[in-house]
């Protein structure tokens, strides 16, 4: 672990961008992955989407 | 390949396929069919009297007047309320109008004609900037305004696009993609072309050389002092007109992709989406293989830039049916074409290319017709799929216009709205039956 934050980062974050944007303002360069769950997360949604692949 | 990934596949094929051209001009209630005396074509899903919104009920209001059905507002609004009139929606028609897109049988349209799909498609002639029919505006002015465009505008359209043997618009949004336009709320480059296309023939028309007419004149004196006390020629003041409304060119490019819309549509087990249309209170869609049926949602309200002296509380909700653009590629799905348009709608150049990389997650093909130069001539985003829409939580990104809520002020400002997402979820669980 000390290894890893004595060296200099380099981050890919995933998924909520608030997190980035912390980082973003801390001087931290890191790279956004726009990602969410598959249909909000909603199984009946999934299930219908199975349905029509 | 899945049977829906080939009807995905077939649907944008037929979309793209299409070619429509520019080939008459004629009177809604003579061309249309189905179009008759007591129908009022209007923008968006179905909807009552009641519900509409007020610019669309500004609009109808309107063309009441215009029609000589009613002499004032309080007469309009009775009549409108009698059922004496049928409201119908102009997709019903495969017609299409921006904003409230109300067309009534006596108004002008242009006539599409789809040379490869076969078929035709129906717009209005585009009234201009600030107070005008299709944001809800009716006084004096307007009305004046709409007798000019359909007697004297129309009049010389229609023998000019006679002359020239049709006009390819497809043609016509492809080059504007390379010089700047998105084709839906940035058209200075459409209308450029628009008019370097049919200019010669309307100098040659016998229409266009008339000074001295018994027609209603349009005080073109804002273009130029030389249009004061009547002097020009008729074809000097439709040019002269054409040249001071970048949106010339929008009504007759919304029926040309309209056309490439209704060649993808009625496809068997196909999901892209071939309608999208506001009313000023729903939102509503409609599917390649779900036939007539539309899903609907309440229309959001557009954010963006506003005119001085304007709000966003002034603002109505998303209206129009000019997002037949987006359904079919370009508009917002080419805002990495436009990304002067950020001055209209707000944003950042860097957010026109958002938009556009974004679409490509929703949409079935990359267009084959319309590319983006700055993206290594990559082809526009194409066919809205349903279920990549409901499974990446991703809505269609729209440019648009802002009407104000009140009927009889017009056009606020413009900017961008999220269509809801509910409408794609219902057209899903249809899908699935």
């Amino acid at each position: 672990m000390d290894t890893l934050f004595n060296s200099e980062l380099k981050i890919i974050n995933i998924g909520l961008e608030g997190f980035a944007e912390t980082l973003k303002e801390r001087g931290t360069e890191v790279m956004h992955v726009r990602w969410q769950p598959p249909a909000m997360g909603n199984d009946d949604l999934l299930s219908l989407l199975d349905k029509l692949k | 390949m899945s049977k829906i990934d080939q009807a995905n596949q077939e649907a944008v094929k037929k979309m793209m396929m299409s070619r429509p051209v520019w080939v008459d001009i004629g009177k809604a209630s003579e061309v249309i069919p189905g179009m008759k005396d007591n129908l009022f074509l209007h923008a968006g899903p179905p909807i009552t009297w009641d519900r509409m919104s007020g610019p669309l009920k500004g609009a109808i209001i309107g063309g009441l007047i215009y029609e000589g059905k009613a002499k004032d507002t309080a007469g309009a609004n009775k009549i409108a309320e009698s059922g004496e009139i049928e409201f119908s929606p102009c997709h019903h028609y495969n017609a299409v109008g921006p904003m409230a897109g109300v067309i009534t049988p006596s108004q002008q349209v242009f006539i599409i004609e789809d040379m490869e799909m076969g078929g035709y498609t129906y717009s209005n002639m585009n009234e201009g900037y600030g107070k005008v029919l299709r944001y809800g505006a009716y006084d004096d002015e307007v009305i004046n305004r709409l007798k000019w465009l359909d007697e004297v505008y129309a009049a010389v359209l229609k023998e000019a696009v006679h002359l020239a043997g049709g006009i390819d618009m497809k043609s016509i949004i492809a080059q504007a993609l390379h010089m700047g336009d998105d084709a839906h709320n940035r058209n200075r480059a459409t209308t450029s072309l628009f008019i370097r296309t049919i200019a010669p023939f309307i100098v040659e028309t016998e229409w266009g050389k008339k000074t001295d007419y018994n027609a209603p004149r349009l005080d073109l004196s804002n273009v130029s002092e030389y249009f004061k006390n009547n002097k020009a020629s008729a074809a000097a003041e439709v040019l002269a007109f054409m040249h001071s409304n970048d949106l010339t060119s929008l009504n007759a490019i919304m029926a040309a992709c309209k056309s490439m819309a209704l060649a993808a549509h009625g496809v068997e087990h196909s999901t892209v989406v071939t309608t999208m249309a506001r009313n000023g209170t729903d939102f509503g869609i409609r599917v390649s293989s779900t036939g007539d049926k539309w899903f609907t949602a309440p229309a959001n309200v557009p954010d963006g830039l506003f005119f001085s002296g304007f709000k966003s509380s002034d603002a109505n909700r998303d209206i129009g049916d000019s997002v037949i653009t987006e359904t079919v590629g370009v508009g917002g799905f080419a805002m990495a074409a436009a990304p002067a348009i950020v001055n209209f709608i707000g944003g950042s150049p860097a957010d026109a290319f958002d938009a556009t990389n974004e679409m490509y997650e929703i949409t079935v093909t990359e267009n084959n017709n319309f590319n983006i130069p700055a993206m290594d001539f990559k082809g526009t985003p194409t066919g809205i799929d349903v279920r990549k829409v409901v499974e990446k939580n991703i809505v269609p990104r729209i440019n648009t216009g802002i009407a104000h809520k009140e009927p009889g002020i017009g056009q606020v400002g413009a900017g961008i709205v999220k269509p809801p997402m509910e409408m794609f979820i219902d057209a899903l669980k249809e899908l699935a039956k």
